[in-house]
């Protein structure tokens, strides 16, 4: 009954072996990054936000002053350029929705933890390497800009000094006195430049995870800035008992301490260690991401 | 090779879907084969879209099943190679060039980089490959969604309302195109709401209104089985004839071909009544229309009626 026209031959291709798989979904993703502008646009604007707040927190010292953590004070950008960074991962995902591209995405590679895992792997890498390269940057330019402020003696003299007054001198302080500004070689100063690189990389990746359960840019966007500057005005505005106690957890607070050389900035009651700090942060990120593919597997695309 | 029925590269069986208290798709059951154009023919808001959704895998069907080539296409290792889908809404970034937005396809799929120049030159959008997709109309949109459906050479194509804001002579392309594929043994599963449109690209025809499969038939088989007549009419004043029809109680519609269909009115009783208006008739042909017969068995079904 079917058979109107004759039986016709069907039509078969020899398909090549294996499947489309997340190498392949790597592949796509990584083309799909760079060819919008977007993509440009916001890394840009968070080269701007880390490395001019650093140049502005640098280069408006006093030379008399004294700053408690050179490191910390040329890294601080980063607590600026996280929300256009944010907005680059939210971007990742939510553009899909926004412009109906998943529906290419997902004809293309059905299976939809793929998909994220692409997502996640191709924007991972792009963030740790963007964001490795802006807190160097900004350690770099801002010691610069200190230790061109504060040339007022020679590392000896600094030391004779101390011992003179019969201080034991913290690394930073030592530094201050020898040139007002930190190296990498000094204690905990590249721990602080890298957990700076990789705070940041995690909350692109956090507002990815965000824009997977959310969908909607604007709604993503906000709720990652809900996160990250909200919670915790929140926090501060509740009873100093129960703030004290929820502080520690928060990723901006997470991330002061990572930005640190010198232990707990003094508003962190009871701070996590740098390390135990970010390995919370991933863990908020894999909750999200988590939360995300389930979403993004159940909900019709 | 096939793992299916050479027959049946598309089998839809009790196939549901609901928006909250919406039906959409209501126990649908159907076969596509290769080979010819399977036309899917539905009003507006009948659960065309959403199917085609459901067997892209793109939507959960509530109960039900639907498999391509005798799989899901969840399954499929290289759902681009072996489907090609035009959906309705569009799916592209406008931000993105027309060559990105296939490159990017061509990569997730392992197809050469060369084949995406190809399916340019094929649709014609080779000029403005460069540009970015949101400049687009609405035609070249539908080109370059067609483009994307051709990328992976696939023998089953899938293409929704593809006729959509084409030009006239983008939807003669678009009936050549699928008439061609088809030829080549490609199976080819095109939805429009447009009868008239049906009628003239599709050898096969799944009907459906409100969900709910309606006829599943050959083309010829559904024409012949309207009761109703209509009557094909060309003539130089178009407008003075329609009002001419339309006053004694008849309907016209008109073909994109330049051709009117006269309904309601007998042919004799055209010619008459042209010739007493002293209008030139080019062509007077009584046919059972494929729009009748459809109108007819979807009356029941039909979700959203104008208001006239």
């Amino acid at each position: 009954m079917t058979a109107v026209f004759g039986a016709p031959t069907p039509f078969v291709i020899e398909q090549p072996p294996g499947r489309a798989g997340l190498r392949r979904a790597m592949a796509a993703e990584w083309t799909k990054l760079w060819s919008v502008r977007s993509t440009t646009w916001t890394l840009v604007g968070t080269a701007v936000a880390v490395v001019g707040l650093c140049a502005l927190g640098t280069g408006t010292v006093n030379p008399s002053e004294i700053i408690d953590d050179p490191t910390r004070r040329s890294l601080i950008g980063v607590l600026l350029g996280q929300l256009i960074f944010g907005v680059l991962g939210v971007l990742v995902m939510s553009a899909e929705y926004g412009t109906g591209t998943i529906r290419a995405t997902l004809s293309a590679i059905p299976r939809r933890p793929v998909v994220l895992t692409a997502k996640v792997v191709v924007f991972g890498a792009v963030a740790v390497v963007v964001s490795e390269v802006l807190a160097f940057s900004a350690f770099a330019l801002g010691q610069a800009i200190l230790s061109a402020k504060h040339a007022v003696g020679t590392k000896a003299a600094a030391a004779q000094r101390a011992q003179q007054l019969g201080l034991k001198i913290p690394h930073n302080i030592q530094g201050f006195l020898s040139n007002g500004s930190a190296s990498l070689g000094q204690p905990g100063v590249l721990r602080a430049v890298v957990g700076a690189g990789l705070y940041l990389a995690v909350l692109g990746l956090l507002a990815l995870g965000l824009a997977t359960i959310i969908r909607h840019t604007a709604g993503a966007i906000s709720a990652f800035v809900a996160v990250v500057l909200v919670l915790p005005l929140i926090v501060e505005a509740l009873p100093s008992s129960l703030s004290n106690h929820l502080a520690r957890y928060l990723p901006a607070n997470i991330g002061l301490v990572m930005f640190s050389t010198n232990g707990v900035p003094d508003r962190v009651v009871n701070a996590f260690s740098p390390w135990r700090g970010f390995a919370l942060l991933v863990f908020y990120a894999v909750v999200t991401l988590g939360i995300g593919c389930r979403v993004l597997v159940r909900r019709d695309a | 090779m096939a793992p299916c029925k050479a027959d049946r590269v598309i089998e839809a069986r009790g196939l549901s879907k609901r928006f909250g208290n919406v039906v959409a798709v209501d126990d649908l059951s159907f076969d596509v084969s290769p080979g010819t154009v399977t036309g899917f023919l539905g009003p507006n808001g009948s659960g065309k879209s959403t199917t085609m959704r459901m067997i892209m895998g793109l939507d959960a069907p509530a109960s039900g099943s639907v498999t391509v080539l005798g799989r899901r296409y969840h399954d499929l290792p290289w759902p681009m190679r072996e489907v090609g889908g035009l959906l309705e809404a569009r799916s592209i970034h406008p931000g993105r060039s027309a060559r990105a937005h296939l490159l990017t396809l061509a990569r997730s799929n392992a197809i050469a980089r060369a084949r995406v120049d190809e399916v340019l030159d094929l649709v014609g959008l080779t000029a403005v490959a460069g540009k970015r997709a949101g400049k687009f109309s609405l035609g070249m949109g539908q080109r370059l969604g067609i483009a994307a459906a051709l990328l992976g050479d696939p023998g089953v194509l899938l293409f929704d309302e593809p006729v959509n804001g084409l030009d006239p002579e983008g939807i003669r392309w678009v009936r050549t195109l699928c008439k061609q594929l088809a030829r080549e043994g490609r199976t080819v599963f095109v939805s429009s709401h447009l009868m008239a449109e049906m009628a003239l690209t599709a050898d096969h025809l799944v009907v459906i209104g409100k969900g709910k499969l309606i006829a599943e038939t050959s083309v010829a088989d559904f024409v012949a089985g309207s009761s109703r007549q209509s009557v094909k009419v060309r003539t130089p004043a178009p407008h003075q004839l329609t009002d001419a029809v339309t006053n004694a109680g008849g309907t016209v519609i008109s073909d994109p071909d330049g051709s009117m269909a006269v309904a309601g009115l007998s042919a004799s009783e055209v010619g008459d009544l042209a010739a007493s208006m002293g209008i030139a008739l080019h062509e007077l042909t009584p046919v059972a229309s494929l729009e009748d017969a459809f109108m007819e068995l979807t009356d029941e079904a039909v979700e959203f009626r104008g208001g006239s």
